[in-house]
């Protein structure tokens, strides 16, 4: 055993089947004190599989798995008691208020009334949900019931908390509400673990986060240097009139650009310098109907490693 | 199962504080229907009685048990679905400190919390109307709760392992109902073709029914503390297994 002290998660090997099918296939990771981690991968990749063994509510089927400092399969409770868990569906008590569902979480960790009361004011406060205290949670807004999930993850005052796609289905609004909730916590020194298939969602709250694809770790960094490794500064996006103008364009593609990605719908040519390529793609003749330079992405790295995109 | 257990019986019973007309509606208004019009209306028709007693004071400790059956019966399906699928809270309350067989064993206790306060409004109003004609009525609550106990520790550990509600409607049809009507409920037993009468002895409701109507009839004999062993038997033989298939859906 022996990981780190400062390492909260410290996995090796740790692997998930359910029967035959292999869900996590030894991954080796660890998860530092006071950063926000996150696993970045399209569904299906084996995020959730991983989180709910870090959560302690799915044994591991091999490898090593330490979490604080304990064993899952022997500490449970113990360690449950002290992380927090946003899981990807929000199973709140809908029927119950706002109120009751945090005393009730509350109770669940064999906190006292008193203690709850007081934490159950300030997260209400943390959540922007004050004004719905004492109204049912069915009615709530997607976003209000998130903020609620979220910050019911919060009563028993965890060292960690598990997010679990924490904004997919919001509107963006609601989702930078959400954002800006989970950069306070990171303030408050709370360890961030999150899963996400957005890749601005993992750029904009990751300190450092590994690329999943089909149960296995592609790779590891902090998102400008997943970058750095993987694409350029730069991608000059060409959208044709129809597939054969892209295919035309294709051997040109390599002249004008270090790289390139032909997608089913656009050409992507990966540079340094986005201008200068599209100066050279004017001169050889080629024409898009639209083009556009922008910064490289996780999307990208995603792309460079597997080949594939994140919604596919 | 844990210390824990307690919070599982506290969620249900805020679910229950927070929601009681619905319940109120199934457990005590609907049993008393029945009363109404078994007991009194069908009763004043039987002038000779069943099993020796005015029809009503037979009756009562029949519907007294079989509601807690069709009470506790009816929350151990569609409900434990809504935990582990549709409503997901089983698996919000597995994410803390409590283990699947805090959330199955909290099921069971608040069945029978509910089955005892049923139990008791339904004799208050019964007693008034002949319902019951010994002392020993109020111990009576007892076969109910613990009937409501074992329905749960039975079909919540076999709603758990479905995995959707399609069979539910049939275990009512098939299980519950049939039992309802034929556990010495409305009739005695020997009324029954005797192929079927041994058969009685299979049907947890009747291990309730016998003792409740000893208890509101007459007084306890070795008999009434003998039905109540076989459901102590059944609910601990069945502990076990919905501590594994909690354990099983929940933590996969």
């Amino acid at each position: 055993m022996a990981p780190g002290t400062d390492a909260l998660v410290h996995a090796r090997g740790l692997t998930k089947r359910f029967g035959s099918f292999v869900a996590v296939d030894g991954i080796d990771f660890e998860v530092r004190r006071g950063e926000v981690f996150g696993f970045l991968g399209p569904n299906g990749a084996g995020k959730t599989s991983t989180m709910r063994m870090v959560g302690c509510v799915s044994p591991a089927s091999g490898g090593e798995l330490r979490i604080l400092g304990l064993d899952p399969a022997a500490d449970g409770p113990q360690i449950r008691s002290r992380i927090g868990v946003v899981p990807q569906e929000d199973n709140l008590d809908t029927e119950l208020s706002v109120w009751d569902n945090f005393i009730l979480y509350g109770r669940y960790f064999g906190l006292p009334r008193p203690l709850l009361r007081e934490r159950a004011e300030e997260l209400l406060e943390f959540a922007r949900l004050t004004e719905r205290r004492d109204d049912r949670v069915d009615p709530l807004s997607g976003g209000m019931k998130r903020r609620l999930t979220i910050a019911r993850s919060l009563i028993n005052d965890p060292e960690m908390v598990l997010l679990d796609e924490p904004t997919t289905g919001l509107d963006p609004q609601a989702r930078h509400l959400l954002w800006d909730r989970l950069y306070g916590l990171k303030r408050r020194g709370v360890t961030l673990i999150l899963t996400t298939h957005y890749m601005d969602e993992a750029e904009q709250l990751c300190d450092r986060l590994v690329v999943m694809d089909e149960g296995r770790i592609v790779d590891e960094g902090s998102p400008r240097q997943l970058i750095e490794r993987h694409v350029t500064a730069e991608v000059v996006e060409l959208r044709f009139a129809d597939h054969e103008l892209q295919e035309k364009a294709l051997p040109v593609a390599d002249e004008v650009a270090v790289r390139h990605e032909a997608l089913a719908d656009r050409l992507l040519l990966y540079t340094d310098d986005g201008d200068a390529t599209r100066a050279a793609l004017a001169d050889r003749g080629i024409d898009a109907v639209t083009e556009l330079t922008r910064r490289a992405t996780l999307e990208d790295v995603f792309l460079a490693l597997t080949g594939r995109t994140l919604d596919e | 199962m844990s210390a824990l257990v307690t919070r599982a019986l506290e969620r249900e019973l805020l679910v229950y504080v927070r929601t009681w007309r619905g319940y109120a509606f199934s457990s005590l208004v609907q049993p008393l229907l029945f009363l109404g019009a078994m007991g009194i209306g069908l009763g004043g028709l039987v002038e000779q009685g069943a099993g020796g007693l005015e029809y009503v004071a037979f009756v009562t400790p029949g519907l007294l048990a079989a509601s807690a059956l069709m009470t506790a019966g009816a929350e151990s399906l569609w409900p434990v679905m809504g935990g582990v699928k549709w409503m997901g809270q089983f698996n919000s309350m597995v994410a803390t400190a409590m283990t699947p067989g805090d959330v199955y064993g909290g099921l069971v206790l608040a069945a029978a919390a509910r089955a005892l306060v049923s139990a008791v409004a339904f004799l208050a109003v019964a007693a008034p109307l002949g319902g019951t004609t010994s002392w020993w009525a109020p111990l009576a609550v007892v076969p109910p709760v613990l009937l409501a106990a074992t329905t749960c520790a039975v079909l919540a550990a076999f709603s758990v392992a479905q995995q959707d509600d399609q069979k539910f409607p049939l275990v009512m049809r098939l299980g519950i109902i049939p039992l309802f009507l034929f556990s010495g409920t409305f009739f005695p037993i020997d009324q029954l073709p005797d192929a079927l009468e041994a058969g009685v002895w299979l049907s947890p409701l009747w291990h309730a029914v016998e003792p409740a109507r000893d208890l509101t009839t007459g007084s306890p004999g070795p008999g009434t503390l003998l039905h109540l062993l076989v459901l102590v038997g059944i609910t601990a033989a069945a502990l076990p297994v919905g501590v594994r298939n909690f354990t099983r859906r929940l933590t996969p």
